[in-house]
């Protein structure tokens, strides 16, 4: 008879490792082998694909550009989710419903918003040129120029994503204890060093971990790009998960597209260690 | 300074919320118009500045060769993340309570370790496990199949569904299962009838982020499906690929994010009761 505590734990532990190890094992192996559209095999050609990959300018420069593009649109939700969240935390007229709209976009499907972004950005039929013109800019090369192309990945990234850090931030704000506050209030401090004196210190860990959880988040984005520019025009947009999805399953090079896909799986769980590292020594004031 | 800084806040929301709704008052209007209103340049006010047609919703349900099917992908769609959701809520509501009550030893492998193996799933990026995925189901013969998508969603939903609710049986207290048992109960069974009744916020938002992440997932759906059983996202791509005019696009992709939407009310409401910090701490 199976003891309580293996009954609990064992069905989900089996079942994931099932799904995941499969998979993970055995693209590790054919990242060692010249799989690719003329002849699928597990041959064996030793460290060959990783070799390519450090002379591959084309996946270095993508990882380059997604971490230029995590950085800003990560950077934007925090600050713009944060001041949202502070701006509808305390009772206020209407506050249920700015909070419930603030919400939705992160409920919606990124590719589907994405065709609709799409209209939105079309150059001579969309609205986003039509009223920029109103204020006599324009028209702007949305998405048939490197940088509008860019800045319209990180607008949508922006509209789908401040929620979620809304969501967190607030949720966070809404737990706060309240003795700090009024020690605050008896000492007279101003609202805004009550803010950096009491409310940023007390929003810290929460902040750390929406920051990174987003992070991880925007450094597999790819479906917005794929629907919106499809990496281009050219590789402007290009993320490494797009690059690889080309080499992979576009041109077939399965053994290099499994070599790629596992170095930039190392360099993301690098990075991400060392962002939560710094954060946690910059925010919190201390080793973890 | 009160009513000023008041002003400026509610502008600054108001701002906000118009861009928030703007691309769905946009898919809105465009849904209405016809060949004519789209090609003449920007138009949004429907009888003001073009003549709304339903042809954009009528083409979703119309049958023959210039219909488009919204029904069966929108059902494959429910069903793939309704089981998905249902298999990894039970399974991690179980480990989660496991890593909460018991401590685990395997050599140097402890709870949080195994914590954090159910968790770091969610770093992993779907394209590394994509073409294995592809190989294993073609082995299995669940390609393009609704089974098939589910195996692979509940990986995509179990890290989470584990996430929320191992935090949340943390802020649970041990009193209640040890009352339990000294009435009796076995150890499962004082989970199933006094701790799991007593769970219903953390399975409610635990169940509402799988709902969430698997309605909205595309890469895979795009990777192990073809004709037979087409996803929403899936679908509303294929056709963005082809010709399909704006007016049916937009009905399409109202219809597909309407009903996760309507979700945002629920999470609103155990946001502001602070249900939810518990989950994230």
């Amino acid at each position: 008879m199976l003891k309580p505590k293996h009954f609990f734990l064992l069905p989900a532990l089996l079942t994931l490792a099932a799904i995941i190890l499969f998979p993970l094992v055995f693209t590790v192996r054919v990242s060692f082998s010249s799989w690719d559209v003329y002849q699928a095999g597990l041959d064996f050609i030793g460290g060959r694909n990783y070799a390519r990959l450090f002379e591959d300018t084309r996946f270095w420069e993508s990882l380059l550009r997604l971490s230029g593009m995590s950085l800003i649109t990560v950077t934007l939700q925090y600050v713009l989710g944060f001041a949202l969240a502070l701006a509808v935390w305390k009772k206020m007229r209407g506050g249920r419903i700015f909070r419930v709209l603030f919400l939705v976009p992160m409920m919606t499907t990124p590719v589907v918003m994405s065709v609709i972004w799409r209209t939105v950005f079309h150059e001579s039929l969309g609205p986003a040129n039509d009223l920029l013109s109103m204020v006599g800019i324009g028209p702007v090369p949305w998405l048939s120029s490197a940088a509008g192309a860019f800045i319209s990945v990180v607008i949508v990234e922006v509209w789908q994503w401040t929620p979620f850090m809304f969501l967190l931030l607030l949720a966070g704000l809404v737990s706060l204890p309240r003795e700090p506050y009024l020690a605050a209030a008896i000492d007279g401090a101003s609202p805004a060093r009550t803010f950096w004196q009491v409310t940023f210190p007390l929003m810290a860990p929460i902040s750390i971990g929406a920051i990174i959880i987003r992070l991880i988040e925007a450094s597999k984005i790819m479906d917005t790009v794929y629907v919106m520019t499809s990496g281009g025009p050219g590789t402007a947009t290009e993320t490494p998960s797009y690059y690889i999805y080309i080499r992979g399953l576009r041109d077939f090079q399965v053994g290099y597209s499994a070599a790629l896909s596992l170095a930039y799986l190392v360099l993301m769980i690098i990075t991400l260690t060392i962002i939560a590292k710094v954060l946690m020594r910059f925010l919190v004031g201390k080793e973890t | 300074m009160g009513r000023t800084y008041h002003i400026i806040k509610y502008l600054c929301l108001l701002v906000w919320t118009a861009f928030v709704v703007f691309p769905f008052l946009w898919a809105l209007s465009t849904s209405f118009k016809d060949a004519n209103a789209v090609t003449s340049g920007a138009r949004y006010l429907p009888w003001v500045e073009f003549e709304p047609s339903v042809q954009g919703w009528t083409s979703l349900f119309a049958s023959g060769s210039q219909g488009i099917n919204i029904v069966t992908p929108f059902l494959n769609s429910a069903s793939v993340t309704l089981l998905a959701s249902i298999v990894s809520l039970g399974l991690g509501t179980l480990a989660a309570y496991g890593l909460s009550r018991y401590s685990y030893k395997v050599g140097f492998v402890k709870n949080s370790d195994i914590t954090f193996f159910f968790i770091s799933q969610r770093i992993m990026p779907p394209i590394v496990l994509a073409i294995p995925f592809f190989l294993m189901l073609k082995e299995i013969q669940a390609l393009d199949t609704i089974f098939g998508l589910v195996i692979v969603y509940v990986a995509l939903l179990l890290p989470i569904a584990v996430w929320v609710m191992t935090d949340f049986f943390a802020s649970i207290p041990k009193e209640l299962d040890e009352m339990a048992m000294i009435d009796g109960c076995t150890p499962i069974g004082a989970f199933f009838r006094v701790v799991l009744p007593n769970s219903t916020a953390g399975l409610v938002v635990a169940g509402m982020f799988c709902l969430i992440f698997g309605w909205n997932d595309f890469f895979f759906a795009f990777i192990l499906t073809f004709t037979e059983t087409q996803l929403l996202p899936v679908a509303i791509v294929s056709l963005n690929s082809s010709v399909t005019p704006w007016w049916s696009l937009s009905a399409f992709a109202l219809i597909s994010v309407t009903p996760l939407a309507l979700i945002a009310i629920v999470v609103e409401r155990f946001m502001s009761r602070g249900s939810l910090a518990g989950a994230f701490r």
